[in-house]
């Protein structure tokens, strides 16, 4: 009763990527694709949570370092009191050590792949060792700038500096964390659903941060002292 | 409802997931993104508490600055400055941004979605538990020496950075920053298992054009918090800095403050502006948009009609979303930025007001031909359209460049961002926890209190708010703790408006009290309340009313729901109830499964 | 219930606009600029205004007239998801008009930002500090005196660190008052001594933040005489309320007559010519008192 449909026209009825084009009369209309846990009794686990998580929290990093980046650059041309700070050479074996954990890491992510289990341990551990000399090394830049009475509040440059190399190893020692928390799971193995899918997806994680921590730095590198 | 049992029974049963046995577990460090959503909407409780208390006080100071209250005594200068920088911080970010997202959003996004939980519990009882520390540490600069910060929530530097500019900016500073940046964590946290929920979660069948539209809203402010925190927190980290280990992003060179020159040198406050609004525009549609979404959800259950222009409510929030990030100079037409890029600000800003337009022109579209059932909830969102206008239309005023300049830092501008993004923000909140009561607890809140809490309240905000641009187009400028002493008043054009100033006092009193009705009425309901029997007390379409009031641990009692329809599928021809549920897997005559956002569809 | 509702929309609606509509609020401007700023806020202020109107009247009117029937509830609601013709069209039409709104109010904006100040301007260096204003006239020789923070003095009344050293420095005079000519441009050079301030006289149609470690310069003509109160417009402390100060606009004559004064006779002189003109009414550029400014 009383009940009526207006008619109205179809205009510019472009379809966006995930949306359903045809009316379903079914279940079947579009979803995410990931609902297929009918028949097995199972927690809805699926590897993709991790990654987009990842990718989500890494946009969120980006946001900082873009932010930090973006007021160097308006502070390096904002007042004549620029005075770069002479680069300490330790930060190229800085960047020599982080770029070849990142190959290790790799390397540990094949043998896994191939199920190579001991293998993908040791070149973690290698990978862990590296992460940390990458930190120390950074340190060891940092004590050496101080060595010549450059501190945080010297000039602009150098507070700059202190507050990128901070920023990002404080991230980066969050990388050897999720290193860390890889190598646990492997050594202390506990029962749970979709144990080897689960493991595949956290190391995939982590690698994806562990190679964005990578090019982070060479970019931070290039525009604390190559780019003027 | 018998649908629901229909429904249920057309979905495969799988094992349910136990609740957690202890009381910590269950209530205290829960990971169940109901508790965490409860959890949430009692901080912003306790927050709006605290908040609505000191701009009653701040009013007092305003009204009668020479009066000796009892127990508080005579509100300083400083003090005021300090309610006025706490009431700012409170509302901002442990109300506006924590209760609509973090409170209904953790509690009803993974519900309407169909997900047992969220994506990552455990960083979701960490986000709040962050949150809250972030709240006490912002209440502990009341209980430093000088006490909490007076620069303002926007903490505009030099003031902000340099100790000895004014009480309060010492210690409370230092606890403010840290403060801040402790909930830009917390949000940041938050954010991230939103929108990994919402991509990877969903039922079957719940595609993106069938998502009911407050889901777009929490995915939309999810990605605006992900995106704006971050730069905030950047701000800050610089900012503390800047205040204790004496660099110099945001100080100049040769300041002269209290008889010393500050060793500073070169560094820029505009660059804190720029940082500040890029974080602050969004953040205040991340304060809005929540209750948009809720809105349309609730006009459309109400007026038992389907969202008008489903597809263009979704375009509009993104679009709102999207050039939220490319108007923050607005805020900034007065610092002294180029004159060039504040045109370009301008033409973005007003921009903005078309998609703001769009949505109201849809809500009333929604209303029209509707069987409208004022019940409280609906009365609340109705307020919440009317506040929306009467609020955001000023912006056409604001965010012209030569118009600006008048009314930059008045009380218009109060006027305006309040009835904007604080009331009808606050609105959208109260049809929240009015219209999700019986599903959150099992029991109605009170009809008749509530309908008096809407009057009143209503009615008040308009006669605080409305005034307030008539006191800014005179030229009252904001942030100012009095406008006469001893009796005298200091600015003599701003004389003829103290009978404005007492009234809106007034009304700010009767508003502020009327909100204990509602205080009670929650918790009255939530113990005495008329019991909530059935799923689906407002005969609903969404997922969250085909399951038990409350809830059970899992959300639907093992079940996988699947979804069939859009989300607002109210009165359809032929159909035998006049809503029909998005798990009813019926078809009815030729209009099964529609309501996919397509607008105009026929076949 | 609903009839209700839509009744109290409308009355406060109708209420809204009777306060805005009871007076003319904005104080008298006294500036070139001025008329056209009041210009665009009156348009603005219509479209604003009939906007809210029409939006509270529909709002009402659908819940005035869509109140569901208690007697036949099988009746249901109009089914429709709807129109996209509709939203088309009123989607261009808020554009056009918004962004009209927006490229109209660029005017004035441009008129005061994108030029310099015409060559034969009046200049004065405005200092704000917590929670006071400093002016400071270039003299007899038109040039600014040098300034510098270590030399500001504060019990020896030099609040700007004006080095006397400098010859260009003798006879600049400094003051705490604003005073310019009528019809005639100003140029000030707004600067800060510690924390931002805003310069903000309502009847000048212009607000400017005065930044630390920035020189702002702002032109505009004034074109009434008359004594205003300059007041702070950015939070800079505990006593923002009470940075208060004045703004003295004086016929072409008396200015020049002040100005060819040795700095030590300026304040005198300066207090005698204030006695002439009423805080807050406005006189024609002969000082012939024309009414109130606010």
């Amino acid at each position: 009763m009383g009940t009526m449909v207006t008619s109205t026209e179809k205009i510019a009825q472009t379809k966006i990527g995930l949306g359903e084009g045809k009316r379903p009369a079914g279940p079947n209309g579009g979803g995410n694709g990931h609902g297929k846990h009918g028949d097995e009794s199972s927690s809805r686990f699926t590897p993709l949570k991790y990654k987009i998580g990842m990718w989500v929290a890494l946009a969120a990093v980006t946001m900082t370092f873009t932010a930090l980046t973006s007021a160097y650059i308006v502070r390096a041309n904002s007042s004549n009191d620029w005075r770069p700070i002479e680069m300490p050479r330790i930060l190229w074996l800085s960047t020599a050590l982080i770029v070849a954990s990142s190959i290790t890491f790799e390397i540990a992510r094949y043998a896994l792949k191939r199920g190579k289990s001991s293998l993908y341990n040791r070149w973690l551990m290698l990978t862990v060792m590296l992460g940390l000399a990458f930190l120390a090394s950074q340190l060891m830049a940092w004590r050496q700038l101080v060595a010549q009475g450059i501190y945080v509040a010297s000039n602009p440059h150098s507070s700059f500096f202190y507050v990128l190399t901070g920023a990002h190893g404080l991230h980066l020692l969050g990388g050897v964390l999720g290193l860390d928390y890889l190598l646990l799971r492997s050594w202390r193995k506990g029962y749970e659903e979709h144990a080897e899918e689960r493991r595949q997806a956290r190391v995939n994680s982590v690698a994806l941060y562990w190679h964005f921590m990578d090019g982070l730095w060479i970019y931070l590198f290039l525009l604390l002292f190559l780019w003027r | 409802m018998s649908d629901a049992n229909v429904a249920h029974e057309a979905h495969e049963v799988v094992h349910r997931h136990e609740p957690p046995k202890s009381f910590i577990r269950k209530y205290i460090f829960s990971l169940d993104h109901k508790v965490i959503g409860v959890q949430y909407l009692m901080l912003a409780l306790a927050a709006v508490l605290v908040g609505m208390t000191l701009s009653i006080l701040m009013r007092f100071s305003l009204t009668w600055p020479d009066m000796n209250w009892p127990i508080i005594g005579m509100i300083k200068p400083d003090q005021y400055l300090a309610l006025l920088t706490i009431h700012g911080t409170i509302m901002v970010f442990f109300v506006l941004t924590t209760a609509p997202q973090g409170g209904f959003g953790n509690y009803f996004l993974p519900i309407q979605i169909g997900a047992e939980d969220m994506a990552f519990p455990t960083l979701n009882m960490l986000s709040f538990w962050v949150t809250l520390v972030g709240f006490i540490v912002l209440l502990m600069s009341f209980f430093v020496t000088e006490g909490a910060p007076i620069g303002g929530w926007t903490a505009y530097p030099p003031l902000s950075a340099i100790a000895s500019a004014g009480p309060g900016q010492g210690t409370g500073m230092n606890l403010w920053i840290i403060s801040i940046a402790i909930f830009c964590v917390g949000s940041l946290l938050g954010a991230l298992n939103f929108i990994t929920t919402l991509l990877n979660m969903r039922a079957k069948g719940m595609s993106l054009m069938r998502m009911p539209l407050t889901c777009w809203a929490w995915f939309t402010t999810a990605v605006l918090a992900l995106l704006a925190f971050p730069v905030l927190l950047a701000g800050g980290v610089l900012l503390f800095l800047d205040r204790n280990l004496g660099t110099s992003f945001f100080v100049p060179a040769g300041l002269y403050i209290k008889d010393v020159i500050q060793p500073h040198a070169g560094g820029s406050p505009i660059l804190w502006q720029h940082l500040f609004w890029f974080f602050g525009h969004p953040e205040v549609y991340i304060a809005i948009l929540p209750g948009m979404g809720l809105t349309s959800h609730v006009l459309s259950t109400f007026a038992r009609k389907p969202v008008f222009g489903y597809r263009a409510m979704v375009f509009a929030i993104f679009a709102i979303g999207l050039l939220g990030f490319f108007v923050w100079g607005h805020h900034m037409f007065i610092s002294g930025m180029s004159p060039y890029s504040a045109m370009a600000f301008s033409i973005l800003t007003l921009s903005i007001g078309v998609p703001s337009a769009v949505k109201t022109f849809n809500w009333i579209g929604t209303l029209w031909g509707g069987k409208i059932r004022f019940k409280v909830p609906m009365l609340f969102a109705l307020g919440f359209v009317s506040l929306f206008v009467a609020g955001g239309i000023t912006g056409l005023v604001l965010g012209q460049t030569s118009l600006d300049l008048p009314m930059h830092d008045t009380y218009f501008v109060l006027g305006h961002f309040h009835l904007v993004m604080g009331v009808a923000a606050i609105f959208g909140m109260f049809t929240g926890v009015y219209f999700w009561f019986p599903k959150i607890f099992g029991r109605f809140m009170s009809e008749r209190l509530g309908r008096i809490h809407f009057w009143i309240t209503f009615v008040g905000v308009y006669c605080i708010f409305i005034p307030m641009h008539i006191m800014g187009i005179v030229g009252m400028p904001r942030r100012y703790s009095r406008f006469a002493e001893n009796g005298q008043q200091i600015y003599y054009f701003l004389e003829s408006l103290h009978p404005l100033v007492i009234f809106v006092t007034f009304a700010a009193i009767i508003t502020f009290l009327a909100q204990f009705i509602f205080f009670f009425n929650l918790f009255w309901s939530m113990f005495k309340g008329k019991k909530c029997t059935e799923n689906n007390p407002w005969e609903a379409t969404t997922l969250e009313w085909d399951t038990t009031s409350p809830p059970p641990h899992d959300n639907f009692a093992g079940v996988h729901p699947v979804v069939y329809r859009g989300a607002y599928e109210y009165s359809v021809p032929g159909a035998p109830n006049d809503f029909v549920m998005q798990t009813d897997p019926d078809e009815f005559g030729e209009h099964e499964g529609s309501g996919d956002g397509h607008n105009g569809h026929k076949h | 219930m609903g009839r209700a509702l839509a009744v109290i929309i409308w009355l406060l609606t109708l209420a809204s606009v009777v306060l805005f509509l009871s007076g003319w609020w904005f104080p008298t401007t006294i500036t070139e600029h001025g008329p056209r700023v009041d210009q665009q806020f009156l348009i603005t202020i219509i479209v604003v205004g009939i906007a809210f109107v029409a939006a509270q009247i529909g709002l009402g009117w659908m819940v005035w007239r869509y109140g569901a029937n208690s007697q036949n509830k099988d009746e249901r609601a109009l089914y429709t998801h709807g129109n996209n013709r509709l939203e088309v069209l009123w989607t261009v039409i808020t554009a056009v008009i918004f962004i009209s709104l927006a490229v109209m109010g660029q005017r004035v904006w441009a008129q005061l930002h994108f030029s310099d100040a015409p060559a034969d301007a009046f200049q004065a260096r405005v200092t704000a500090q917590q929670f006071s204003w400093n002016v400071q006239y270039p003299g007899k020789d038109n040039k600014f005196g040098r300034t510098d923070p270590t030399l500001i003095k504060e019990d020896e009344n030099n609040f700007i660190g004006l080095d006397d050293r400098d010859p260009n420095a003798k006879d600049d005079i400094t003051a705490t008052t604003l005073v310019l000519p009528v019809n005639r441009p100003a140029e000030l050079i707004l600067r800060s001594k510690d924390v931002t301030h805003s310069f903000w006289v309502p009847q000048l149609r212009f607000k400017q933040d005065l930044v630390p470690g920035m020189e702002i310069h702002v032109h505009f003509t004034p074109t009434k005489v008359g004594q205003f109160q300059l007041a702070c417009a950015e939070l800079c402390g505990m006593n923002h309320f009470s940075m208060k100060g004045t703004l003295v606009v004086l016929p072409q004559d008396q200015l020049n007559d002040l100005m060819n004064l040795p700095p030590t006779q300026f304040q005198p002189k300066l207090e005698e010519l204030r006695g002439k003109y009423e805080l807050g009414m406005i006189y024609d550029e002969k000082g012939t008192k024309i009414g109130k400014s606010y």
